[in-house]
């Protein structure tokens, strides 16, 4: 291998790439646009739930759990509804996600140390919405409960001592979903990017014919993906800067652990993405092809990757699956080193995994377009 | 090296179809040796061949002083290519160009000043040094596309069909600066259609179905051809040495 002759591919490689004016947005604007927009969209946080409540007790005990639910940020007082009857036509009319019915034995109840029953009305058809919400609504319940018992002028908890869970959620305090989301965002840009480049400039030349040009020369099979590659490489590593340090400037989300051991870990997650792109260069014709063909791989590398839906819920052989994949592995990563601040010693298996599959994709890759370039 | 090409019984098979069968074919040093012949009559895959592109399916023979079969690698470091399409990057300058080949070519970076400046004398691209190539006439894209096949001074130069899609006058530099290519013993291998620009070659080899028809200096071959015809030419010959080879 000759170091000159790849130097001078890598050099000609960002001379082409900036060049184009049409790259240069592609390069610094798409990742942090998708960056914001996925940030905002991509959301699981109870935030203003639309609330409706019948209050057939009247009593300030009634009026305190409304208030408790009213004070906290996942709920929106929108009205009281005059009766059960118009409460289920609001929820029908999507006009409110919640519905409250408090019973009017509600306070009485409570007084004669009886458990007094609250009804909440959901809509089930937004399910995933629904479970947070109810959840969410159960918490506001519980602390007024908690609250309620410790006032020590109402009655004590018929189960005096039993056990009381005191959950401590670590790394996201507030289950926040932006923090968990973001460095995801942020593996999955890169991921795009980098197979996106990588396959399209090599498809590029072939459509062009430059590539015939270059077989007859003494240039190498290694030389030239070395030369496709680490331009790529580079680029992709700049936009993890960029796009993490807009992460964190823009949604302020923590890095808690080492930046220097992240890049590392990205550097091996792009052995593997480029090699994919390699790959998808030697099955392509026409650079429509290879943008398709990205396409395919992007679908079940983010659904398998546990960006949005977790890994651990998913059949068996879909684990397995996962497990092949170098964005649920580079998320791990990401996640562990944004939210819990470990490093190496916590984070090798993932590491390892990304090495392993790193060097069978992009081997095969090289295997492969050492057979059949064009 | 008195023989740029001495190949025998070169042929490739692409499963059942045969495109060469079995051909002869002798270069000298300083010689332009033509190669006509219709589409898909085996011209280009033999050039492939040649170039150590293909691996040949039966024969043997030398290129550039290598053995076809042992030395495919190293032959490429001995010849230049110019394909039909001058496949240079146009998003690039000629400077550009011309860089990225030397560094492919794996010239040593202390002669890069010098060899890019007697490329840009040869061929004349002063003026479009530093402007990029899309812009410029096929005339000049075609020149650009010699000098960076000659950068790494080859003793043979494959040409395929390098005068399609240039104007007449480009054409006739074009065929000039062959021809003193060949007046410092540079041999060039050029596959053309164009029927009047054989006459520009020392001698000529007509392939036709994977098959050379006839071979030798084009004068001699028309005479033989239709020898009592003088005021004949290389089409007039070719049209009686295809019909006779479909009858």
């Amino acid at each position: 291998m000759n170091g000159r002759c790849v130097r001078e591919l890598v050099r000609k490689e960002f001379l082409q790439l900036f060049r184009d004016r049409r790259n240069r947005p592609l390069l610094i604007v798409a990742p942090l646009l998708q960056l914001i927009l996925f940030g905002y969209v991509v959301t699981t946080d109870v935030r203003e739930t639309r609330l409706a409540v019948v209050d057939e007790s009247r009593t300030p005990l009634s009026r305190s759990l409304i208030e408790a639910f009213a004070a906290s940020p996942a709920f929106r007082l929108q009205a009281s509804a005059a009766d059960a009857r118009s409460l289920e036509e609001d929820l029908l009319q999507r006009r409110v996600d919640l519905g409250i019915h408090i019973a009017s034995d509600f306070a009485v109840r409570l007084t004669a140390r009886r458990p007094a029953e609250v009804q909440l009305l959901f809509d089930g058809s937004l399910s995933h919405l629904t479970s947070q919400r109810a959840a969410a609504a159960q918490a506001v319940i519980e602390d007024w409960n908690r609250r309620l018992l410790s006032l020590g002028s109402e009655p004590r908890s018929p189960a005096g001592g039993g056990i009381e869970g005191r959950i401590r959620t670590w790394y996201n305090p507030n289950l926040e979903s932006r923090p968990y989301f973001v460095p995801g965002i942020v593996a999955f840009l890169v991921m795009l990017l980098s197979l996106l480049f990588t396959s399209l400039a090599i498809v590029r030349e072939k459509e062009a014919g430059t590539m015939e040009q270059l077989i007859v020369t003494p240039l190498r099979p290694v030389e030239f993906l070395l030369g496709k590659t680490i331009p790529f490489f580079l680029v992709a590593q700049g936009q993890m800067v960029l796009v993490i340090g807009f992460a964190r400037a823009w949604f302020e989300v923590p890095l808690a652990g080492s930046a220097v051991f992240l890049f590392a870990a990205s550097g091996l997650f792009l052995v593997c993405t480029l090699g994919v792109g390699l790959w998808i260069s030697t099955v392509s014709r026409t650079q429509q092809q290879a943008v398709l063909t990205t396409f395919l791989f992007l679908v079940p590398f983010f659904l398998l990757s546990g960006f949005v839906f977790p890994i651990e819920r998913m059949p068996l052989l879909v684990r397995a699956a996962a497990r092949l994949n170098p964005l649920a592995h580079f998320l791990v990563i990401v996640r562990g080193v944004f939210l819990k601040g470990v490093g190496p010693t916590v984070l090798w298996p993932s590491c390892l995994a990304l090495a392993g599959i790193g060097a069978i994709v992009f081997g095969a890759a090289l295997l492969k377009f050492r057979k059949r370039p064009g | 090296m008195a023989e740029a090409v001495a190949v025998r019984g070169l042929s490739k098979r692409f499963g059942r179809f045969t495109a060469v069968d079995g051909i002869d074919l002798t270069v000298q040093e300083g010689e332009i040796f033509g190669f006509l012949g219709p589409n898909g009559a085996g011209k280009s895959t033999t050039i492939r061949m040649l170039c150590g592109i293909l691996k040949p399916s039966g024969g043997c023979g030398r290129v550039a002083g290598l053995d076809l079969f042992r030395d495919a690698e190293r032959i490429k470091r001995r010849i230049g290519y110019l394909s039909q399409q001058f496949s240079l990057y146009d998003d690039l300058t000629p400077y550009e160009n011309l860089r990225l080949f030397l560094g492919i070519y794996r010239v040593a970076p202390s002669l890069w000043a010098e060899r890019i400046e007697e490329a840009v004398a040869s061929v004349g691209l002063r003026p479009d040094l530093h402007r990029i190539v899309r812009g410029l006439p096929p005339g000049a894209r075609q020149r650009l596309a010699l000098a960076c096949a000659l950068l790494h001074r080859p003793r043979l130069l494959f040409l395929d069909e390098p005068t399609s899609g240039v104007d007449p006058l480009a054409r006739r530099a074009f065929w000039e600066f062959i021809g003193g290519l060949t007046r410092q013993g540079i041999s060039a291998f050029v596959s053309t259609h164009h029927l009047e620009e054989a006459d520009r070659c020392g001698r000529v080899a007509l392939m036709h179905e994977g098959r050379i028809v006839a071979c030798g200096p084009p004068r001699r071959l028309v005479a033989e051809v239709l020898p009592e015809r003088p005021e004949a030419g290389l089409e007039d010959a070719f049209a009686i040495l295809l019909r006779g080879r479909a009858a």
